[in-house]
């Protein structure tokens, strides 16, 4: 992966300007500014239901339409609003590794890798490259659902890092790994973020993960009912359950 | 959707017209009952209401009954499973041949009486009972119990699925419940909505059966929908008008019932709601178990026998009462048919393809197209889907049929794959719609993610983890199409010939032989299409464990 790494380096920054979600003419997230530069790690911290995993949607650009949205996701300076998400190239990592039940491990890398990679050889050099990185040499012809959890895990990120994505958006994704697993896959995902240097932002309600980053971290604040920034905020509609008012989140900066 | 409700519009319409007396190809132009009086003067109209009610309502009641008792009390026993499994084949075979292969069991020289005679009832003759086509319609009830109880069974299964069903009743168990009325407390009130549709088709059906009441009903009079048929077929024309009025009288018949069972439904709910939360933990209801248990495996266990009798005959050379099995054995019968066979094995199955691939793809669009704008479907959606099941077939293909004369498709191939897609395209929707909405749409956001256009996603992802639940909802498809009698009779114009429509004429004759191979090979094709739609995928994704929960 190490030729990439020096590709991508200094260009590779992530920007949201202005951010802001809503659902139903509510707000969810009040507007964020936030630069990513390349290789370093930010942490979106709040409980669910807050709308942090809404903003990785939207940064890659699979949000429901049936949110309101505001706001530009820059990627290397490039104003990506409006694109669709194969043009982003923002490689997202969610709770399950998500690998196609249908490929082996080995297809399911390639499934990743560009197509203007034409050559065969090249094709499953590069997949062999990554299974040896994630210490599964030979695991090509798997079935993934024969994988441990971890190994799984590792997997999933190769599978991104091979689509040779410009960002990475990590959606919670050591929260279903065993305590002892956690450590180690989410070692495994910060060094090759940084080592590709790659704007990463990571959502979490976990603070191990945070602190693990010793990086920046961003707090979605819940609102609740009788918060009084929840009242500025404009309510249509009376049947509005108290979960839902939950989500109407503001977002406070923690620490630079 | 709007071409597929648009016929059954015209066709209700091309029907109540004639009914009061407006049709022009037949010089009726003006409105007179004259139809209606001659319907109403005929001499069984009552014994054939009285038949069409109780055979309709008594099946439906019946199997319902026995599907919520067998569920309630057995989803615990060993016989859950063998009949769950048992289940998917029964479904797969169409009506017809049900019927025939049942009527070869329960009659007088049967199966069944062979099986115990004479020895122990003492008939060297076949006994002079009419055990088919009885006055009450008892046998007609019986055949229609058999092939709408798998129907409401699986549709229970999948409502039990979606409800979580498993974790209520544990919940309720470990308040103290018994576990039978645990379930009718807790898991029937969240499951008969769901189940609710499926009901109203099976009693629209059984109260309008044609094919299978030729067999099984009694014909002096036939059930109300067997005399539309006739007077339909009438040589003098002027009966058009009676059968018309006839055929009308048979929808409102449907909506009355569907009507008071929905306020049979609403009354039990009032009644039982203080008993829903009265505290009693009812432990008694495990005495039931043995007898639905032994109930639902008897009526499984007729259908199961009625297709390997057929079988039989179908072999058979000579096989005289009270012989258990045929003394000689031969193809003959296979061998005779061979041409006939293929005319009408080759139309069903080109039918039946194009109908279930044309069904499938449009599903699949719909549903492909309904995630991508995200609307979600609405209650009134499924009304709509169900239509063409909840009101009767005979009610509008008439008027189906006047609509298709009048865009020179009558009689054409295209416009039998039309009229059968009528009835295809809603099992096919319901078969895929909760597998095609449920796939995890993180998957499809990931491979986007990873570059992948939206089409490349929808082949090399969706499709390949759909594969098993299409090829299933096509294989229904492929079964709903292979069972159409009376849409194939209509649009067809007599001058297709399939299985069914062969299978229902050689049941009237006496040739047990020959009307055993057309209704095996009836009941064949189904089962081979729902044998490669599990073979298939099986066999892709044999090394591939993931795939194998979904379904």
């Amino acid at each position: 992966m190490s030729q990439s790494n020096e590709r991508n380096e200094s260009r590779n920054s992530l920007a949201l300007r202005g951010v802001s979600l809503g659902i139903a003419g509510r707000a969810l997230i009040a507007p964020l500014d936030l630069d990513v530069a390349g290789g370093e790690i930010v942490t979106l911290m709040g409980p669910s239901g807050s709308g942090k995993s809404s903003i990785l949607a939207y940064v890659c650009g699979t949000l429901e339409p049936s949110f309101d949205t505001s706001g530009k996701i820059f990627i290397n300076g490039q104003d990506m609003t409006g694109f669709p998400p194969e043009r982003r190239r923002a490689g997202i990592l969610f709770q399950d590794d998500l690998l196609f039940p249908h490929l082996s491990v080995g297809e399911n890398l390639a499934f990743g890798l560009p197509q203007r990679i034409k050559d065969k050889q090249e094709r499953n050099a590069r997949i062999e490259r990554a299974l040896a990185e994630a210490d599964l040499e030979g695991f090509a012809r798997r079935d993934p659902a024969t994988l441990s959890g971890g190994q799984r895990a590792r997997v999933a990120l190769m599978r991104t890092l091979l689509s040779e994505p410009r960002a990475l958006l990590l959606d919670e994704p050591f929260s279903k790994l065993d305590v002892h697993l956690r450590e180690r896959v989410r070692r495994f995902v910060f060094d090759h973020a940084r080592a590709e240097g790659l704007p990463t932002l990571l959502v979490t309600h976990d603070p191990e993960d945070a602190t693990a980053t010793g990086e920046r971290v961003i707090e979605v604040q819940p609102a609740m009912v009788d918060n009084p920034s929840a009242s500025r905020t404009p309510q249509k509609n009376h049947e509005i359950s108290t979960r839902e008012h939950r989500e109407v989140g503001i977002i406070k900066k923690l620490s630079l | 959707m709007l071409l597929f409700l648009a016929p059954i519009v015209a066709g209700l319409i091309g029907t109540w017209l004639p009914a009061v007396g407006i049709f022009p190809a037949l010089g009726g132009h003006e409105f007179s009952l004259a139809g209606w009086r001659e319907l109403f003067a005929y001499p069984g109209l009552g014994s054939a209401l009285r038949l069409t009610l109780t055979s309709g309502i008594l099946s439906t009641f019946l199997s319902l009954v026995l599907v919520i008792g067998f569920v309630a009390c057995c989803s615990e026993r060993k016989s859950f499973q063998a009949l769950r499994r048992l289940i998917a084949p029964l479904l797969a075979v169409p009506h017809v041949a049900v019927a025939i292969g049942l009527a070869f069991l329960i009659a007088p020289s049967g199966w069944l009486v062979r099986l115990f005679s004479p020895w122990a009832t003492g008939w060297t003759t076949p006994p002079d009972i009419a055990s088919v086509q009885d006055p009450y319609g008892f046998a007609l009830t019986l055949g229609l119990v058999i092939k709408e109880m798998p129907f409401l069974f699986l549709m229970t299964l999948a409502a039990l699925h979606q409800t979580h069903a498993d974790r209520r009743l544990a919940i309720a168990r470990s308040l103290g419940y018994g576990p039978v009325t645990a379930w009718i407390k807790v898991v029937l009130p969240a499951i008969y909505p769901q189940i609710r549709l499926p009901i109203y088709a099976v009693l629209a059906f059984s109260l309008s059966v044609v094919d299978m009441a030729l067999i099984l009903a009694p014909t002096t009079p036939p059930p109300l929908a067997v005399l539309v048929l006739r007077w339909f077929n009438d040589p003098d024309l002027s009966m058009r008008f009676v059968a018309a009025a006839c055929a009308s009288l048979q929808f409102g018949i449907v909506a009355a019932a569907i009507g008071g069972w929905r306020l049979l439904e609403i009354i039990i709910a009032r009644l039982t709601r203080s008993w829903l939360t009265d505290g009693q933990r009812g432990y008694g209801g495990r005495a039931l178990a043995p007898v639905f248990g032994l109930a639902a495996s008897s009526v499984c266990g007729l259908g199961a026998l009625s297709i390997l009798g057929m079988a039989i005959w179908s072999f058979a050379r000579r096989w005289r009462y009270p012989d258990v099995l045929p003394s000689v054995v031969s193809l003959e019968s296979w061998m005779r048919q061979g041409s006939s066979i293929l005319t009408a094995g080759l139309n069903t199955m080109t039918i039946g393809l194009a109908a279930a691939a044309i069904a499938t793809t449009l599903v699949v669009a719909c549903l492909e197209n309904e995630r991508r704008q995200s609307v979600s479907s609405n209650g009134r959606g499924i009304w709509l889907l169900y239509a063409p099941l909840l009101v009767p077939q005979i009610g509008f293909l008439f008027g189906t049929q006047v609509l298709a004369v009048h865009l020179n498709l009558d009689g054409t191939w295209w416009a039998l794959v039309w009229t059968h897609l009528l009835f295809v395209l809603p099992y096919v929707f319901l078969s895929l719609s909760d597998s095609y909405r449920n796939l995890d749409e993180r998957y499809v956001r990931s491979a986007l993610c990873l570059g992948a256009s939206p089409g490349r996603v929808f082949w090399r992802v969706k499709l390949p983890m759909l594969l098993r639940p299409i090829l299933y909802a096509m294989a229904i498809g492929f079964a709903v199409s292979v069972a159409q009698y009376l849409p194939t009779l209509f649009a067809g114009g007599g001058r297709y010939v399939t299985l069914t429509t062969e299978a229902v004429s050689l049941a009237a004759g006496a040739n047990r032989r020959v009307a055993g191979v057309f209704a095996l090979l009836q009941a064949l094709l189904p089962m081979i299409a729902f044998g490669l739609a599990i073979g298939i995928p099986a066999l892709l994704y044999r090394h591939r464990r993931g795939l194998r929960g979904i379904a």
